[in-house]
């Protein structure tokens, strides 16, 4: 009654093809980004803003990062951890080089280093594919893992081998390190993300996004109609390598405020890839539900027994997190293996007819 | 110079003026290899069978070892005085348990998601590494356990050899390790190619569709191939318990196993063999001979090296079968 799109007649064909064509779409998209940047820094407290919120939106980057690579261009990639933490470490070399540069600019650039060697370990997404190449691509995680705590130049030779953020202020206002508060890092970090999220739709719903699409879908059908294969699968591991580094820059840099070698390790490129399956392949908005499952589950789990007055030790209720997570990402697959952004689809749809079906 | 010297010719001149160590080292990636060919495999076998690529054999690994050793532990306390007795007995029932795993892992994860994509299938073998490792450590608690490797029977201790004008010493249980390796990849083979069952297995893995038609059972034979792959990991969390201890440090063991899938094949048990033992004996060799060069740790990221360099020349593995595409 209230989400058809009946009686919106579209007159050129900038309309028709807008980001958001249906006009409901638009109202309950600059409500949410209302919601975003006007009431939840006035409302949340800090604690909620810094380990609920930061994390879930980098979370949400990174996943669409790798979105961008398994779900639009379809190569199995595992190294997602590992260029997380090249831009985490490039960022690092280049705040220490340039102290005196805009530190958001500098999570920007990050990007680029991570981009570049994400397009060299992608090479071998020219010869293999399938399990073969997330295997090569595990090859990359264990090296540059191994990098981060072999190479002491990339973090300063710093005793601890640890990476430690120093208070770089823009505009005078202190946006890294100990001094910045969370209502501001989250502001910088949601418009960061905002942003991308922006450039990435765009991007997938243009001619790149096509080309990456039918690699996918058939890669030698996708080279008889004129498609460069190494140019295409190239270009998507450094997109998404791009949108990992400035992820994991961001972690370090307007989250974690510290990082060890361990922050960028396997588990973290698993756990990325669990936010986009359960999400859901080849969606954005799939991207940012699995990253919302992913990592507020954990959090809700551990708040369920404290509901109900049952005490039970910190280490059972690890494992029983475990073994729910676990189950619950099996029955996920079993009841929705397109993801949680098909049934979001599926309720749109449902909505789009109610109250009349026919 | 200097470096292209210390790369290329200073590790040979090494390995020629200590040829026992060569030797010492040659053994220990041998045995190395023989632990991870025996990952491999229980990947092959569910992988050819069912086109599962099973995550979760690390963790089926750590799981029969933590089952077996506490079970003895159960079984000492409940006043089963031999230690030989309980040894067997608790691996007995272990054999039990992996064989419930594979019928409780068939009907709630195969059977539902039967001919969905393969990346859907990985992710759910990933929720079952999360499941049993929780269960595992609720049920075993997490602290390492030391494996029972005296009241199994299995030989303690080291034999010297002297030969090349040095000692080479080997340990009984690696030889052990060896022997019992050997034993049973015959004896799966002579099951895959004997038995009726094994048929059966052979057939699915060409092609579920034609196996089907001709009135097999695809839930049995995956019951009965996932039973296998328990007791290759079964197998193989004893061998690997016997040199370190029971943890679940051990679910690691599992990325060790990934180069030696891809350089072997996907779908081949002598490929798991060969590329096992390619990667252990290239790991240890690289390690000893070019490690110092690089600092020490590239035992992480070189047989991955490996089996990528190797990718590149032959993108099916060593002996996987050729992948033909049509449009």
């Amino acid at each position: 009654m209230f989400y058809r799109e009946a009686g919106q007649y579209k007159t050129s064909y900038e309309a028709d093809q807008a980001t958001f064509p249906v006009l409901q779409d638009r109202i309950g998209m600059i409500v949410i980004l209302a919601v975003a940047f006007v009431v939840v820094p006035l409302t949340m407290s800090s604690f909620v803003i810094n380990s609920v919120l930061i994390p879930f939106l980098i979370f949400s980057l990174a996943a669409i990062g790798l979105n961008l690579l398994l779900g639009y261009a379809g190569q199995l990639s595992l190294g997602t951890g590992a260029f997380m933490g090249v831009g985490a470490y490039a960022c690092y070399k280049l705040t220490t080089i340039f102290p005196d540069a805009n530190i958001i600019l500098l999570i920007i650039v990050s990007g680029f280093a991570s981009a570049a060697i994400g397009t060299v370990f992608g090479l071998p997404s020219l010869r293999i594919k399938g399990f073969y190449l997330m295997v090569g691509t595990l090859a990359a995680q264990f090296f540059l893992s191994w990098c981060f705590i072999r190479i002491p130049w990339l973090y300063n030779n710093n005793v601890s081998g640890a990476i430690e953020v120093p208070t770089r202020a823009v505009f005078g206002i202190p946006v890294s390190g100990p001094n910045a508060t969370p209502v501001t890092r989250y502001l910088i970090v949601l418009t960061i993300v905002v942003v991308m999220t922006w450039i990435a739709s765009n991007l997938v719903r243009g001619r790149i996004g096509r080309m990456w699409m039918a690699v996918r879908d058939m890669d030698i059908a996708a080279e008889l109609i004129g498609i460069r294969l190494p140019r295409t699968k190239l270009l998507a591991f450094a997109v998404s390598s791009f949108y990992c580094g400035v992820a994991g820059a961001m972690m370090v840099f307007l989250w974690l405020g510290a990082a060890e070698p361990d922050a960028f390790n396997i588990n973290r490129s698993f756990l990325i890839l669990f936010m986009i399956i359960i999400g859901g392949l080849g969606s954005l908005i799939g991207s940012f539900i699995g990253a919302a499952f992913i990592w507020g589950l954990p959090i809700m789990l551990k708040s369920v027994p404290e509901t109900f007055g049952i005490s039970i030790g910190s280490a059972t209720l690890e494992h029983l997190q475990f073994m729910v997570v676990g189950a619950l990402i099996i029955f996920f697959l079993i009841v929705e293996p397109h993801g949680l952004a098909r049934l979001w689809q599926i309720a749109k749809q449902k909505l789009r007819v109610w109250p009349f079906p026919y | 110079m200097n470096i292209l010297y210390r790369v290329f010719i200073d590790p040979f001149m090494q390995m020629g003026q200590a040829p026992d160590l060569l030797v010492q080292t040659l053994w220990e990636g041998l045995v190395a290899g023989v632990l991870y060919a025996l990952i491999a495999l229980g990947f092959v076998l569910i992988f050819k069978a069912s086109g599962v690529f099973n995550f979760a054999q690390g963790i089926m690994v750590v799981f029969a070892a933590l089952t077996l050793v506490g079970l003895h532990a159960l079984l000492r306390k409940w006043g089963v005085s031999s230690g030989m007795v309980a040894a067997y007995l608790a691996l007995a029932i272990t054999i039990v348990v992996m064989f419930a795993l594979a019928w409780c892992i068939e009907r709630a994860i195969l059977r539902p998601l039967v001919n969905q994509p393969d990346i859907i299938l990985f992710m759910a073998t990933f929720g079952l590494t999360y499941f049993l490792v929780g269960l595992g450590e609720l049920v075993f608690g997490g602290e390492p356990k030391s494996m029972i490797t005296e009241d199994l029977g299995l030989p303690r201790g080291a034999i010297e050899i002297k030969m090349l004008g040095g000692f080479v010493s080997l340990q009984k249980i690696d030889i052990a390790a060896a022997v019992i390796a050997s034993v049973m990849v015959t004896s799966l083979a002579l099951f895959f190619q004997k038995t009726r069952i094994g048929r059966a297995l052979r057939a699915v893995a060409d092609s579920h569709k034609a196996a089907l038609s001709v009135g097999i059972s695809l839930e049995q034979v995956w019951v009965v191939v996932w039973f296998a792959a328990g007791i290759v990991a079964l197998t193989t969390g004893i061998m690997w318990g016997a040199r370190s201890s029971v943890s679940f440090a051990l679910e690691i063991v599992a990325f060790k196993a990934l180069p030696v899938l891809v350089l072997g094949g996907l779908t081949s048990i002598p490929g798991a063999i060969v590329g096992g033992l390619i990667i252990g004996i290239g790991e240890k060799l690289g390690e000893f001979y070019w490690g110092p060069l690089l600092g020490s740790g590239i035992e992480a990221w070189f047989a991955y090296l490996i089996a990528l360099i190797f990718l590149l020349v032959r993108p099916q593995g060593l002996f996987g079968e050729r992948i033909i595409e049509r449009i």
